[in-house]
């Protein structure tokens, strides 16, 4: 076995060393009737590199790859171009093969990224301070309504219906647990945000208003009314984000009054993979920061006096406070956190600006196009780089059909919310600087045909 | 002759000059280099990436555009310079031994990473159509089947995204499944070894957490267990192996008295890597068991995560697992069963824990692993894994004090104590002087029942040869440490950095880069830290 470099050899004489006649010895506090008596029948034995390779390939292989054909699916997850050095700098084994930086003396190299990582995400998000990352956006969007609730000490979390349906039901199953309040409502296919409904909705019970910017349907709206509200009732604006390649050319939610700003980074650096792993992004006012969850990079000296970090204020950390801690978060998503520093780094203000500004005029063009297909509507007034449309059908069998024309053509929000006859007709088209002008004529040309 | 010098040659123009009092004009010393923060070499005018120019038009961003990121930026060859510079001021797995105890630290095989950026599986869309990703829904499922078989367990959860998310899920399985027959309880049980993931986690799911004790031997005191047990326990959450590195040879009495009493187990099992392929905890009792994808099967640790917990579940839990999941019909066809088909193909469930289906790209890693191990390399992981810790264990149980040893071997990693060490001396001088001799050092200072913990994790990925040298460097070190010798106190030496100043770091905290004003005074940011 390749991976494994005790020689039969070595395992006799180490158990010479340890006093034990046979490897069966050491396991004697495994009850007999549990202990395995060969290997598992129904797994096949090992297999060489070149025979795994094969499998895995002819898996592969039966999927069908966003960067082949033309491609517009958004809500949450965002083709982009990932520039090669990223890849070859996340393999350095130095990176990749390190654990969570216990040991700062020997972990320099990850805690130096992560600090610069809070100060990209920070600085992006327009807040004080941003944490070493979490899950993903989702977890990041729960665990920012309970640092609302310890902030507050109220219960009551008003959910625009704005926000990524997948989120509110990632808060809703954690809210059953936790007792807390959540006020939802769905979304309608209108120009509009729900900001009116949710100012509204803000009483005295109110821990936060969570509001995504932009929304799921594409929507940007202005939070400055909405942090107003908020505050001025004490509680809280949560702002999500899914993708931050919009942050280059909208304005940071922490400038409007953001408290806590959450997020997807998936689109910086990190790839779709089918949905993961992700990296989750958290930033907070800095009087809030010990109600924070996760892991906090930050600076020091060591011994000689030279500047160092480390990781800091742990004593809201499961692993120092435990059944006492903010979060049961452990692990976080540091990789990730390095690839999107690094594509970050890459980018700075002008290229993320650059880049934001090339996705917005390529979603203008394609927004332009296709809403001039007749039947078909534009529902937005303003987007960054998705929008939705209004068919003249239902968009999920066109989705579908799409498909069968080699088109990836965006996300139907019957998937996003079956059985919702009202939002049926929506299509979700994200437009990202992957999509040429033949891919926009791809899309044009299928749903002309599909929405007769 | 020496280690250094096998040839035993002397040099014809012997160096007579004391080095170490030399500086240098730059603070480098030759391949260690110091690398300054983005933020004092970057500019908001330079990039690293080319694009095409936008078409220039009108914006229809409902007049909120922003003015500004003060984000630096570096071209290529800057960028790949700070960042290899960076990456060598780390310690890493493909450096050396790297022995965190209930870690898992084991050679990260690098075909899993080649398979995991197939564009079949790196770059597909979490939404896209499900014709359109058979393969992977496929992928999810043979992970699935092996992680069954491997635990013999009922069915398994995949979502979850770390060790913590799937204790978070299966103590959701418990919480949900206790509801469902109408018997709600309030205290889960932990014992006071346990991961502080474990009672944080109970605590999340509104539990009260209520600590068990351990006896002589290092393992749960059974009959203070059962004397606890009653009617207002909802799970007992058992590690095992145990955070001492011994198997629970009460499981299955402990299961069978938690079952009797209306209770569920849960089980870490951040220590599977000891039994995997020898032991299924289907076959103790358990009813819900996290597995780290990221420790036993090898998805690397990269700094801190991304991790994978899929969780498997007994029959009377696996009915109220999370959604989504990848099913098999008959016809060879897989689906992701979302909220959409739940009411049909799986009432039961508690909810959604993340917006998208687990961690695919660590799924692809696993599945890779598990493969080029197959049945028979996975139960000699488990065995290699055993035999290094009890080397280690015996090699040193002279010179550093072993708590357990007198009960008989340990699984995968050995505990040590500072018993024994001259007065004022502690663990964590073992572990710096450990960086100093090139080692990770052992997990420190836990499990808390042992007083100065070292916990040793080998793994199965380390040669004889290379344990051998960490015995000979630990033992010198432990026996510096029984006699007092103050240099340790000044260890590391040889690192990048000597010991950090973590109480002035936790006092003034500074988490992000403050551009300094232009006085040249550096700006006030942590003096008026409050916090509430």
């Amino acid at each position: 076995m390749r991976y494994l470099p005790l020689s039969d050899a070595d395992r006799s004489e180490m158990l010479e060393v340890i006093g034990a006649s046979s490897v069966d010895e050491l396991f004697r506090d495994v009850p007999e009737e549990a202990r395995l008596k060969g290997p598992i029948r129904g797994l096949p034995m090992h297999a060489s590199e070149m025979a795994v390779e094969r499998d895995m390939k002819a898996m592969a292989a039966k999927n069908m790859v966003a960067g082949e054909v033309p491609f517009f699916l958004g809500c949450g997850a965002y083709k982009h171009h990932i520039p090669a050095s990223v890849d070859h700098l996340i393999q350095r084994g130095e990176f990749l093969t390190a654990y969570t930086p216990y040991q700062p003396e020997i972990a320099q190299g990850t805690l130096q990224v992560l600090f610069e990582f809070q100060t990209q995400v920070a600085r992006l998000y327009g807040c004080e301070v941003a944490n070493a990352s979490m899950y993903d956006g989702s977890t990041a969007c729960w665990e920012a309504i309970g640092m609302a609730r310890r902030v507050s000490r109220r219960k009551k979390a008003i959910i625009s219906s704005g926000l990524h349906p997948h989120y509110v039901s990632v808060c809703r199953t954690m809210a059953k647990f936790t007792g807390d309040m959540l006020e939802t409502a769905l979304p309608v296919l209108a120009a509009e945000t729900d900001a009116e409904r949710v100012i509204a909705a803000i009483d005295g019970e109110t821990s936060c208003v969570v509001v995504q910017y932009p929304d799921i349907l594409g929507r940007i709206t202005d939070l400055r009314p909405i942090a107003e509200a908020a505050h001025a009732a004490g509680a809280l604006l949560v702002v999500v984000n899914t993708e931050p390649v919009a942050l280059g050319l909208i304005k940071a939610p922490g400038e409007m009054g953001a408290d806590i700003v959450v997020g997807e980074g998936q689109s910086i650096g990190v790839g779709l993979q089918f949905g993961g792993p992700y990296v989750g992004l958290f930033a907070t006012r800095e009087k809030f920061v010990r109600q924070m969850p996760g892991r906090l990079a930050g600076e020091t000296v060591d011994a000689e006096g030279k500047r160092g970090f480390v990781l800091t204020l742990s004593t809201r950390e499961q692993h120092i406070r435990r059944e006492k801690a903010t979060s049961n978060i452990c692990t976080n998503s540091g990789l990730c956190a390095l690839a999107f520093s690094i594509h970050m780094t890459l980018l700075g203000e002008k290229g993320l600006s650059g880049l934001a500004r090339l996705n917005h005029a390529r979603a203008c063009e394609a927004a332009d196009r296709l809403s001039a297909i007749p039947g078909v509507r534009l529902v937005n007034d303003g987007f960054f780089n998705e929008f939705t449309l209004e068919l003249p059908v239902e968009a999920r069998p066109v989705v579908h059909a799409m498909v069968g024309k080699g088109v990836l053509g965006g996300v139907s929000l019957g998937r996003l919310y079956p059985g919702e006859a009202g939002l049926a007709k929506g299509l979700v088209v994200a437009v990202t600087e992957t999509v040429s002008d033949e891919d926009i004529g791809a899309l044009e040309a299928a749903l002309k045909e599909l929405c007769q | 002759m020496t280690a250094v010098n096998p040839s035993g040659w002397r040099p014809s123009a012997p160096s007579t000059l004391e080095t170490t009092a030399v500086t240098t004009t730059t603070g480098n010393r030759a391949l260690m280099l110091e690398e300054p923060l983005l933020f004092e070499i970057g500019s908001r005018d330079q990039t690293g990436v080319d694009f095409d120019a936008a078409h220039a038009g009108p914006t229809r961003l409902g007049g909120l555009e922003r003015n500004g990121l003060d984000l630096p930026g570096l071209s290529e060859p800057e960028t790949v310079r700070h960042y290899t510079r960076l990456s060598r001021q780390n310690y890493a797995i493909d450096l050396g031994l790297f022995p965190l105890g209930s870690c898992t630290m084991k050679h990260n095989p690098r075909l899993n990473e080649k398979m995991a950026r197939l564009p079949g599986f790196a770059d597909i869309h979490p939404l896209q159509p499900q014709e359109t990703v058979q393969g992977a829904l496929e992928v999810i499922n043979r992970l699935a089947f092996w992680l069954l078989e491997l635990t013999g367990m009922h069915g398994v959860a995949m979502g979850p995204k770390a060790g913590a998310h799937g204790e978070l899920c299966g103590l959701l399985c418990i919480r949900a499944a206790l509801e469902a027959r109408g018997d709600a309880r309030a205290v889960v049980l932990v014992p006071e070894s346990a991961h502080g993931t474990n009672p944080a986690t109970a605590a999340f799911c509104g539990y009260r957490v209520e600590n068990i004790p351990a006896n002589k031997d290092g393992r749960v005191d059974l009959e203070a267990l059962k004397a606890r047990l009653g009617p207002d326990v909802a799970a007992v959450m058992i590690t095992n192996p145990n955070t001492c590195g011994l198997f629970e040879p009460d499981m299955k009495a402990i299961s069978d008295a938690v079952h009797a009493a209306g209770g569920l187990v849960y089980c870490d099992g951040a220590n599977f890597n000891a039994i995997v392929g020898k032991v299924r905890p289907g076959d103790l009792g358990i009813d819900a068991m996290h597995i780290n994808l990221h420790k036993t099967f090898s998805t690397p640790h990269g700094g801190g995560g991304p991790g994978s917990g899929p969780v498997v579940l007994s029959e009377a839990l696996a009915a109220f697992g999370p959604l989504p999941y990848a099913a098999k019909y008959p016809d060879g066809s897989y689906k992701l069963v979302e909220e959409e088909h739940a009411a049909d193909e799986h009432p039961k469930a508690f909810g959604r824990m993340a917006a998208f289906h687990g961690q695919m790209g660590m799924f692809t890693r696993a599945l890779t692993y598990m493969l080029s191990h197959g049945a028979d390399g996975l139960a000699q992981v488990a065995e290699d894994s055993v035999v290094n810790a009890n080397y280690i264990l015996r090699s040193l149980e002279d010179v550093l004090d072993a708590p357990f040893a007198h009960s008989g071997p340990c699984m995968h990693e050995a505990i040590f104590s500072d018993k024994g060490f001259a007065d004022g001396f502690s663990t964590i001088d073992v572990a710096k002087a450990l960086i100093d001799e090139g080692f990770h050092p052992m997990t420190m200072y836990f499990p808390l029942v042992v007083h100065g913990a070292m916990l040793v994790e080998p793994t199965e990925t380390e040669s004889k040869a290379g344990l051998d040298q960490f015995i000979a460097a630990l033992r010198t070190i432990a026996e510096r440490a029984r006699a007092g010798d103050e240099s340790l106190k000044a260890a590391p030496m040889f690192a990048p950095r000597r010991r950090l100043d973590e109480t002035l770091a936790a006092r003034k905290p500074v988490l992000a880069y403050q551009t300094p004003a232009p006085d040249g005074t550096s700006s006030d940011y942590g003096a008026e830290f409050g916090g509430r």
